[in-house]
């Protein structure tokens, strides 16, 4: 294993990224593969069903089955629709999903990027999903889908403001944008007590952010059919499908690394039988854990409306999170905790 | 070697970009054109070093102004024949302020032409060293102290235009049923529902 290590390492660096970012990319394909699966038994177990038992042992090979079935269906591009576009939107999709991975810290200096600025990247590019429904919904040329983008449009604007607010009140306590930095920033318990509000402001704004229930409007199947991917079939519409269970697993992972301290121990315990297990796995069970709460919401939560999700976004979320904001800002000036620096 | 390529291929591509956004007959295309040209514009950013400046470029304007762009722009149903009616009564107009342009631009370039010579001495005497400062904390500290009025002015500015944009939209609509959520969540069973014995036979 050792020798295998420094052959690994005795790779030109080039190369090396490469290979890295190529196993990085299967991995999370793997990990797509078994939240599918891990979703249906959920939510099977929440409903009284069994989920998927037939294909090899507990169903374990389903994701593989489904997999194989998408890809050797018939790829459909409607007659009306955007040829260029139809086909570039899934592509769009897949691909900001797949970028915003460079900057997550997996473990202490286990990043592609470590850049001054990853919080903003991350905020960006899981701002631009938005592209690939709007993309699909409009070059579909079906009144579904594009009542699905249009959805999706508005539904954006409302919750980014209140992201961005709860994005700076973890900076404010940090000083920096760096997200290695925001993982390996000790504070004490009570401020993080005093996070816990932008914790549950963040993670009900990435479910709409992944357009997931109670807040999948865009797709909406009772209602507008399949909402923007309607008319996607076969690989197009696998596509999608990668792109929003990776989406899921990127917003449990930026979670985990803004408010549950990334690859530490959880509660920042640094004692140690908790620091024997290695910091990926820490960082994998947490992100576990929040895919487990997507799911479960998904099973529990009815679909809000449309308007309803507006006036969560503009009239609850936004006044809340600007007082909150102040709030922290003033208890760090009075503690004298605010990271100063010259 | 490696930075000479990728500027001249963002460059390539934000002048062809900008190109198509005016030329493309179909406006959603044009906003997408407007979209990549924006992209190309923050990778030129990151080139010079300026990585705040860049993601906050792809933040406000690609991921908020553009999408309310295509917002409205998809729900516009454009016809061709009536743009074009209108097109040689707005032609000298265009040329006009094309021309004032075009002079212009070859002035900056032709005569070097700097913005204000006395002021750079004091904006380099202001920015703290690259190297030791990150441009995040660099703009804010220039932001909140140097210029924190301007700033603020543009803050209020922003407000003032904001405020006028829904007072000129805003319309009473009578008739209008609305969810009251608080009413709805406070609802009670027994505010509703009561329950009676009725004899057999003698319900109405």
């Amino acid at each position: 294993m050792a020798e295998l290590l420094d052959l690994f390492w005795a790779i030109p660096t080039g190369l090396r990224l490469t290979l890295e970012i190529v196993l990085t990319v299967l991995a999370l394909l793997g990990c797509f593969a078994y939240v599918t699966y891990a979703e249906r038994k959920v939510l099977g177990a929440i409903q009284l069903r069994q989920g998927p038992i037939m294909v090899g042992p507990f169903g374990l090979l389903q994701p593989i089955a489904d997999g194989v079935k998408l890809l050797s269906k018939e790829t459909i591009i409607p007659a009306g629709a955007n040829r260029v576009l139809f086909v570039l939107a899934p592509m769009v999709m897949l691909t900001l999903a797949l970028i915003a991975w460079a900057v997550i810290p997996f473990d202490a200096g286990a990043v592609f990027a470590n850049i001054n600025v990853g919080v903003l990247y991350l905020f960006a590019v899981s701002s631009l999903g938005v592209y690939g429904v709007i993309m699909a919904g409009w070059s579909s040329n079906s009144k579904y889908a594009f009542l699905g983008a249009m959805r999706s449009a508005a539904q954006m604007v409302s919750y980014e403001v209140s992201m961005g607010l709860v994005i700076v009140t973890q900076l404010l306590i940090v000083g920096s944008l760096n997200l290695t930095e925001i993982v390996e920033h000790r504070s004490p318990v009570w401020l993080w007590i005093l996070q816990l509000p932008m914790l549950v402001i963040f993670f009900i704004s990435a479910l709409a952010e992944t357009n997931r229930a109670p807040f999948d409007l865009p797709e909406g199947e009772s209602e507008l059919v399949g909402g923007f991917n309607t008319e996607y079939s076969s690989m197009t519409f696998a596509l999608f499908f990668i792109a929003e269970y990776l989406n899921m697993i990127l917003m449990s992972a930026i979670t985990t690394v803004l408010f549950l301290g990334g690859y530490l121990p959880p509660f920042g315990l640094m004692i140690a039988p908790l620091t024997w297990i290695p910091g990926i796995l820490w960082f994998a069970l947490k992100v576990a854990f929040l895919l487990f709460v997507f799911i479960w919401v998904r099973g529990t939560v009815p679909r809000y409306r449309y308007d309803q999700l507006m006036r969560l976004g503009w009239k609850i979320f936004l006044p809340f999170s600007l007082i909150w904001v102040l709030v922290i800002a003033g208890t760090l000036m009075a503690t004298g905790m605010l990271p100063v620096r010259s | 070697m490696y930075e000479a390529i990728a500027f001249y291929g963002f460059s390539a591509i934000l002048l062809l970009a900008a190109v198509l956004v005016i030329v493309s007959r179909n406006p959603v295309h044009s906003v997408l054109w407007l979209i990549l040209a924006f992209f190309n514009a923050a990778g030129l950013f990151v080139l010079l070093g300026a990585e705040f400046v860049a993601m906050i470029l792809v933040i406000v304007y690609v991921g908020a102004v553009a999408v309310l762009f295509l917002f409205v722009v998809m729900m516009l149903d454009v016809d061709l024949s009536e743009l074009r009616a209108g097109f040689a009564q707005y032609l000298p107009l265009g040329v006009l302020i094309g021309v004032v342009l075009l002079v212009e631009l070859i002035f900056f370039v032709i005569s070097g032409w700097t913005l204000g010579p006395a002021l750079k001495s004091a904006i380099v005497a202001a920015a703290p060293d690259a190297a030791q400062v990150s441009n995040t904390r660099a703009i804010g500290r220039l932001l909140y102290t140097d210029y924190v009025f301007v700033f603020q002015g543009a803050g209020m500015v922003l407000l003032v235009a904001m405020i006028g944009a829904i007072v000129l939209t805003l319309r009473q609509r009578p008739g209008v049923r609305k969810q009251n959520i608080a009413a709805q969540v406070s609802r009670q069973r027994g505010d509703t529902v009561t329950l009676h014995k009725v004899e057999t036979g003698a319900g109405a």
